[in-house]
């Protein structure tokens, strides 16, 4: 006689669970399972650096700079930190790349699953909160220095706007009314949106006032990457509208840095 | 020790179907075909909300009929197990085929281990690739797979749905050609002109720019299409 009927098919009791991060702590704890602890010594892993996030008149711009530094080697000159995570929202990841990498892609599961299994999204305060209980979870790991903080933002469709939420390493969770900065760059880049930043921004101007703070914070910071025309590599660029996530051309991200280095940054 | 009356198992299998069978009667049809362009899966449904039709994944579409609460555990289930292999593996590793596998090993278990049968077929459709062969398989009550191509009826009506597919279908149909055939066909076969806001419909549509391959047609969507 078989045992359980379902096999390999994962059932729930009342109400299913709509959470695929519950689903993978449940039935594959294993896929989860966090590196021994790291007394003391400072693991040689690549760092990603700084992401920031602004509102605009038509939603929110996310940028973020290209380089990964292990140490005081640079380890990727075109690593990208700012990913949709569904139709209606980006996060954006500084920290250690290969746990934010990890808890971009289950955050981006997490959605999708619970828009498959309710058939409804999450409103954008929901994935707000589900992402800060992701970070508490790493916690453990935080501790050992693989720290990761993220920027979180969309368009919420209830309130018809904007919002970005940011966090700290504890899952900490709080609402950023105009625009946030994070990671090693994060303090120059923040003073850069200070002096640039003002409210209903259009979006051109959004996106080159992200430009110029993520150049500022590469002057300042040597973990953040500038825009290297010669090869190609400029800051990557999201935004967020009630129309959904639009990557934004690199063309128009140089077209950006001109703009800003022409006027003498 | 309570006293249990000799049935012969072929007794036994036999009023297990007759019984899904009855319960399968009773309940609207899903007609499910290949397109030029992707799968197109069309249902009766009065409720706009208690889907028959529903994205699993990226390229692949479920369909229940028969008892509503059975085929949605099957559904949700099928999520969960395709969810967890595109994480654990890799998106592209999520296929059709294991899935009516795992709904096929389900369904013969409780047939022959549990009180009751479930009173539910379900239809597993993958559109493919550019150049590749869609599949559609067709899960019954006691697990039995069969890959069906061209198109295929499920449910209470489904051999005059068949027989009216049967004289219209063509492969090469486009989305808005196969909507007008099936409703059409659906309407014979229930013998009652059906209304675009009774129609569920769902499509994987190869053309898609998007990862995720399936969509719901909108009412509006619908009757703009059989109006046409």
């Amino acid at each position: 006689m078989r045992g359980d009927p379902w096999g390999e098919l994962p059932t729930g009791s009342i109400g299913a669970n709509p959470s695929f991060f519950d689903l993978v702590v449940r039935t594959r704890p294993e896929l989860l399972r966090a590196p021994a602890p790291n007394p003391g010594e400072q693991l040689a892993v690549p760092h990603g650096t700084t992401v920031l996030g602004m509102k605009f008149e038509g939603g929110v711009v996310f940028a973020g700079d290209r380089r990964a530094t292990e140490g005081y080697a640079i380890a990727d000159e075109r690593m990208e930190k700012v990913f949709a995570a569904d139709d209606l929202s980006v996060i954006a990841i500084a920290g250690v790349a290969g746990q934010a990498g990890e808890i971009v892609r289950l955050f981006q599961l997490e959605l999708e699953h619970y828009e498959k299994i309710t058939g409804d999204r999450l409103s954008l305060e929901g994935k707000a909160n589900r992402l800060g209980q992701m970070i508490r979870g790493n916690f453990p790991l935080a501790l050992q220095g693989l720290v990761v903080v993220p920027l979180f933002g969309g368009y919420d469709e209830r309130r018809a706007e904007g919002r970005i939420f940011y966090y700290d390493a504890t899952g900490g969770r709080w609402e950023e009314d105009d625009y946030h900065a994070t990671g090693s760059g994060g303090r120059p880049a923040k003073s850069s949106l200070k002096k640039r930043w003002r409210p209903g921004m259009p979006r051109e101007e959004a996106i080159r006032v992200a430009v110029e703070a993520l150049i500022d914070a590469s002057q300042e910071d040597a973990a953040t990457g500038g825009a290297d025309p010669a090869r190609g590599i400029f800051p990557i660029v999201l935004v967020v509208t009630s129309e959904g996530v639009t990557r934004v051309e690199d063309d128009d991200v140089r077209a950006a840095y001109e703009a800003v280095v022409g006027e003498g940054a | 020790m309570s006293f249990m009356p000799y049935v012969p198992p072929e007794q036994l299998m036999k009023d297990r179907s007759e019984f899904a069978h009855k319960g399968i009667a009773r309940g609207k049809s899903v007609v499910g075909l290949e397109l030029a362009d992707g799968l197109l899966f069309l249902a009766e449904n009065v409720s706009a909300t208690l889907h028959k039709i529903s994205e699993i994944y990226d390229r692949i579409v479920f369909a229940g009929v028969g008892r509503y609460s059975e085929f949605e555990e099957l559904r949700i289930a099928g999520v969960r197990l395709a969810d967890l292999r595109g994480y654990s593996y890799g998106r592209e590793d999520v296929r059709a085929r294991d899935l009516a596998n795992a709904y096929s090993q389900a369904l013969s278990t409780i047939f022959t281990q549990q009180m009751k049968p479930y009173e539910v077929e379900v239809l597993v459709g993958e559109v493919a690739d550019d150049g590749g062969h869609n599949e559609i398989y067709h899960v019954l009550f006691d697990g039995t797979v069969t890959d069906r191509h061209g198109f295929v009826a499920i449910g209470g009506n489904a051999d005059a749905l068949t027989s009216a597919l049967e004289a219209s279908y063509a492969e090469d149909w486009d989305l808005a050609t196969a909507v007008r055939e099936a409703v059409k066909a659906l309407s014979s076969a229930e013998d009652r002109e059906i209304q675009a806001e009774a129609i569920e419909a769902g499509v994987l549509d190869r053309a898609r720019a998007q990862r995720r391959k399936f969509r719901r047609l909108r009412d509006d969507e619908i009757a703009q299409i059989l109006a046409g």
